[in-house]
Formats: C-alpha cells, structure tokens, sequence
C-alpha cells in the first residue's frame, strides 16, 4: 500500500510540467501588457546617446524579428514556447551579444552555493533554537539568551550587511567587502580558490543566516509548544524515556515537518537569487544579474532569471512531494 | 526469558482493614490547579489504597479529578496544576518526594500508563515496534535486535494484536488496535501498577469488550493491578474488584464492586448507579438539579450538600471523613456515620 507508485510519478511529474507552461505563459503575457516597445526605447536610448540613427525604423523592424517580437501574438508565442522547450532564452538586450542562458549559467552556481548553504544553515539554527526556546527542560539560562539571537530577524538583512561590512570588512579588515573571490586566483578545485571564495561567501552568508534564522526559530517554537500538549508527548513522559530521545525523536522529529515544506520552498526560490544582498556583497549571483536586468530594462534578461525562478520552485516542490512520505509516514503516494 | 513476566495470580484476601498486600498507598494526596481566580482544588485530600492483583474503578462525573488523581499518581500533574501535599508511597517508595531522576527510572518500570486518547497516544511518526523497544532500551539498556523484536511480538501477541502490527505506523491501526498496542507498551516491562485512564471511552461496545477482556487477561495472567478510571458504570462492574467513587476532587465512597452496586450507601453514588441508562426501560434522568460547588473555594461542611437529597444541618459545617461501614466499605456520610457510633462499633479511624 506505500511505496512510489507509477501513477503518483506521472501525476506529480506531469503537475510539474503544467507549473511550468503556466509560468512561462505568464511571463510571456505579462510584459506584453506592459505599456512600450522594448525595442523602440532601445533604439531611442541609441539615438539619445549617438544622436541620429540611420533608417531607424527598419532597425526596430530587424530588432524585432531578431528577438521574435514581429508576427501575430499567436507565432510570438509558438516561437516563445519552442524556445523554452530548448532552453534557449535569447540575447540579452542590454549586452546585446552575450546570450541569457550564458549569463545564467555563470552566475547561478555563485547563487546556489551561497543560498543553499545560508539557507540550511538558518534552518537548522533556527529550528534548533525554536526547540529549545519551546523545550521545558531547557536550562533557564539558555532559554533566556535564546531569543537574544534572534534579535537580528528585526533587522533587515541588507542593513545587517552593510553594517557587517562596516564593521568586519572596512573597520577590523577581517573579511573582504565585495566579490566572489580574489582577484587573481586561479579559478578550480584547488585550495586557494576555495579558501577565497568561503573568505568571501561568509559576510554575505552571515547577513542571510543572522536575519532569517528567527523565522525558522518562531515556526519551530510554535510548532513544539503546541506538540508540548499532545497526548504522545505525555506518554513519553510517563514512559520515563530518556529526555533527549523526547527531544529529538518526539518533539522535534514530529514538530519540524511543515518546517521542512517551508525549506523547500525556499531553497525552490534561492534561484533567483538574492538581489539585496548580491547587491550590497557586488556578489555576482542571480540576484546581481537581475538587479542588473532591471536597472538596464533588460527584458530578456529578466525573464530568463524569471523562468529559473518558477524551474527552481517547480523542481524542489517535486522533490518535496516524492521525499514527504519518507519524513511523514502519515502522507503516502495514495491519491487522497 | 523475561519476555513474559508471570507473577502468581492472587485472588483478592478478603478486605479487612490493613492488608499486606498494598502495592500503592495514597494518603491525603491534594492537587490544585492555580488560575487568577485562586487554586482550583481538583483533588482534596485523597486516601486509598490498591492490592496486589486487582483492579480498582475510579469513578465520578466529569471534572471529578478521576485523570488528575491517575496523572499525580504518575507524577504528571502538567502546570498549572501541582501536587500541594499527601505522600504516594508506591513498593515503599514515596512518589511525591522523588526527584526527576529517581522518577524516570521508575516510571514505566514500575507505573505504567494506558493513557486516555490512545488514538493520539502514540508518536504518528514511529512505527508501533519502535514505541515499544525504546521505552524498553531505555529503561534495561540497548539488546540485541533480535531477542527483542521476538519480546516486542510477544506483547503483541498476548493483546491479540498479529505479527505485522510491528512495522506499521500508527495511523494505519484501528482505534482498537491502538488501544491494544498501548496495553502492549504498558505491561513491556512487567510493571507492578497500571493506571487506565478510561481506556475504552472513544471506543464502540464490540471492541470496548475486547480492549477490556484484554485488561481482564493482563490482570489474571500477569498479576498486575489495575486502577481503572471511568465513567462507564457497565464496565466497572464488569471489570473492577473493588470501586472508588469521586465526587469534586474528594472520594466519597470505596468499597468492593458487588456491595457497591448492591448497596450503595453514599447519596452521590446512589444517584450515579441509579442515572445508569438501561435499555429495558426509560427511566427519568436522576443528578439533574444544583450544579457543583465552585471548586476554587469549597463549602463548609460536606462537599456535597448542594445536591444531596438527605441534607441535614450538621452537613453544612462539618465535614464528614471517609470511615469504615462495614468491613473494606467506607464512605464519606453522616447518615451511616452516626448509625454505626450508635450501634456501638465504633469506625475505624
């Protein structure tokens, strides 16, 4: 009766795929909406910089079948789709000869490495100090310094950044204001470039962890008092189990699963990076390069970035839904 | 193989004052729950005692303090309640003075607990032969795997429950079953006392019989007692060796089931057997007039004056204390009190 069924998979995999039109549809009419003619304001911003330009209007018609804006909505939409299918997602406008996907394609990993590691280690820091902020055999005095760490969630993370910055880059030089690396460092596996790129990664990482851990800690608090409550906690009680296993195996192992949808969401999003922070850090992840896209309007750009976002969501809430049953023994592959 | 603790079953002695034969002794137990309003006292003043091999009923209405009596017992009072005063002197331990230490060792070794939503009782998250062995790994240290699943089948089997049960998660068992399994986990470690807390109240009559065959079979076959808590008068009378009635934190009458049912002397149990719903015939519902006294600040005199149909003036200064009627009957009333002052047997304490 568990176990992953054919039909669970095609159901799941196929609810992946509908995500995926849906969103890209949406990218397609949204800024169809828009008012403007990116390549009419591109032309113009042309013109304002070299003055007259030549046979302008066939340039915006050449632009335009370049970019698969001429033709009836219905072809621009074909032509969009099949360019999805083949993940080609275009030139970008505002670097006209480098394509989107090479773009992303060099900033992602800088994202994803930074993101997925300040993302996990929020959560289990901040789930590690919810639960014992909600555990009644907790020490007094931890319990009372616990939510001292959480003082930073009230703060912004780029106000945190920029006063880490100020305080450990510019005032005590223990880490490197901006960048991804150093310059100068052969870029691979070897040690140095390793070592520069954790040098760099831990300012930005720290304004991330610092300011969303409080997020994971109140949800786990929540979650483990209202656990506190119920009857199986009791129960272990009165089964004089040793107070760790309740901890652990009782509390926490029941309380954290909605913890656990709410990290796969947001590890879906780390894909489009995290524009504020990148910014502040000169971090050159997704979120520099869509802080870039928007400054530039950058329409191609933007909505490859887009795109990635809702592939990001789309697969790790796949991920989630074949992995759920191994954590909640309660959900199964079962329609229902 | 102590997979099958096997005490020798013995019969009840007739009762008849002090007995050797007392596995649990609770002497003026008093548990109050603080609210703004001032303390609830949900348990005031509680003695009794439980013997070897039996099973006691601890009846009463709702809110009696039949479960926070049981929860003392077990030292899980949760706050705002707490234990005020009394001693719990298990195997001639006094529970109330242990510390949390000395508790969880004894806990589930010597007390143990079929608690009473056993829907929710169980870890949703662990499978039925892992809530058994931890508790077991816990308490004698790790063993081998083996040894111990045949021991963690074995408990399965004496409930009645198959072989698979072990690997399944709670949420595919049927209510019964879970109650089954949770008498399974309670006798895992031979314990000498095992408090159930209304154990078939969410359950329909067909399994409720099986669930309390099962407690009868765990009583006889190991020897264990038993304090049964519920409402369900039915079932204590088939079930209980003796029965305990509640009435507003107090116990106001105690003697064993036959005499209880046949004679029931106090006016607040008279009223409880006399309210049991028969399908033979309609009666008028008894017990409904006057509602319990504020908990947080008891009356003068007998906690149950406001309801009784015997009321006397002495009943509302003095309070009457539970004494000895007839050999093991005891009750808490005037009314049999000053009968056996003037028949010249003067009451045990």
């Amino acid at each position: 009766m568990r176990g992953l069924t054919w039909d669970y998979l095609i159901r799941r995999v196929a609810m992946f795929f509908v995500t995926i039109w849906l969103g890209a549809t949406l990218i397609f009419i949204i800024p169809r909406l828009a008012p403007g003619d990116p390549v009419a304001a591109m032309v113009s911003r042309l013109q304002a910089q070299a003055g007259y330009i030549e046979n302008s209007a066939e340039m915006i018609e050449a632009w335009r079948r370049r970019f698969g804006l001429d033709g009836p909505i219905w072809l621009q939409y074909l032509k969009y789709m099949r360019s999805v299918l083949t993940l080609d997602l275009g030139y970008s406008l505002a670097y006209f000869p480098s394509r989107v996907e090479e773009m992303i394609v060099d900033a992602l990993p800088w994202t994803v490495g930074l993101l997925t590691l300040a993302t996990l280690m929020s959560f289990v820091l901040g789930n590690l100090i919810g639960a014992l902020m909600a555990w009644r055999r907790t020490p007094g005095l931890i319990r009372n310094l616990l939510p001292l760490t959480l003082t930073f969630t009230s703060i912004p993370f780029f106000m945190l950044g920029i006063l880490l910055i100020y305080l450990f880059a510019f005032t005590l030089d223990w880490f490197p204001p901006s960048g991804a690396y150093a310059r100068g460092v052969e870029i691979g596996l070897n040690w140095e470039f390793i070592k520069s790129v954790i040098h760099h990664g831990t300012l930005p990482a720290l304004s991330i962890v610092l300011t969303s851990m409080g997020f994971w800690a109140l949800g786990m608090r929540g979650m483990m008092i209202t656990n506190e409550g119920e009857d199986y906690m009791i129960l272990a009680e009165a089964k004089g189990l040793n107070p760790f296993r309740v901890f652990w195996k009782y509390g926490i192992r029941t309380a954290v699963l909605p913890q656990v949808t709410a990290l796969a969401l947001s590890l879906g999003s780390i894909a489009g990076g995290s524009t504020l922070v990148e910014y502040i850090f000169a971090y050159p992840g997704m979120g520099y390069l869509l802080y870039q896209g928007i400054v530039n309007t950058d329409y191609t750009l933007i909505q490859g970035i887009v795109f990635m976002l809702i592939l990001g969501t789309a697969t790790s809430v796949l991920i989630l839904d074949l992995l759920l049953p191994l954590i909640d023994p309660r959900i199964t592959y079962e329609r229902g | 193989m102590n997979a099958t603790p096997t005490f020798p079953a013995s019969s009840p002695a007739p009762p008849n004052g002090q007995r050797d034969d007392v596995v649990l002794r609770v002497e003026h137990l008093k548990v109050y729950y603080a609210t703004p309003q001032g303390d609830v006292h949900a348990v005031d003043d509680v003695s009794f005692e439980v013997y070897r091999g039996e099973i006691l009923g601890l009846v009463g209405e709702s809110g009696c303090g039949k479960t926070t009596t049981a929860m003392a017992i077990l030292r899980l009072v949760q706050p705002p309640g707490r234990i005020v005063g009394g001693h719990i002197w298990l195997d001639g331990i006094d529970l109330v003075r242990l510390s949390e230490r000395e508790l969880r060792r004894l806990r589930w070794d010597k007390i143990s607990l079929i608690p009473q939503g056993a829907m929710n009782s169980l870890n949703p998250v662990l499978r039925v032969g892992e809530q058994i062995r931890d508790v077991i790994e816990d308490h004698e240290g790790r063993q081998p795997r083996k040894a111990l699943k045949e021991r963690i089948l074995h408990l399965l089997h004496l409930v009645g429950l198959p072989s698979r049960v072990y690997n399944l998660y709670p949420h595919e068992l049927s209510g019964g079953m879970k109650q089954r399994v949770c008498i399974a986990m309670a006798i895992a470690l031979n314990p000498i006392l095992i408090i159930a807390d209304e154990p078939t109240s969410a359950l329909d009559v067909v399994v409720q019989r099986v669930v309390a065959e099962t407690l009868l079979r765990v009583k006889e076959e190991l020897g264990i007692s038993i304090i049964l808590i519920g409402h369900d008068m039915g079932l204590m009378a088939q079930l209980a060796d003796r029965v305990a009635v509640m009435y507003a934190g107090h116990l106001v009458e105690i003697a064993p089931v036959r005499p209880l049912f046949k004679t029931p002397l106090h006016p607040y149990t008279q009223l409880l057997i006399e309210s049991i719903p028969s399908i033979k015939e309609r009666k008028p519902l008894k017990l409904t007039e006057g509602l319990t006294h504020d908990l947080r600040n008891p009356p003068p005199g007998c906690i149950f004056q406001f309801r009784c149909p015997h009321v006397t003036e002495g009943c509302r200064t003095r309070r009457p204390m539970l004494q000895d009627v007839h050999p093991g009957h005891r009750v808490a009333c005037f009314l049999y009190h000053e009968a056996v002052a003037s028949g010249g047997t003067s009451p045990q304490r």
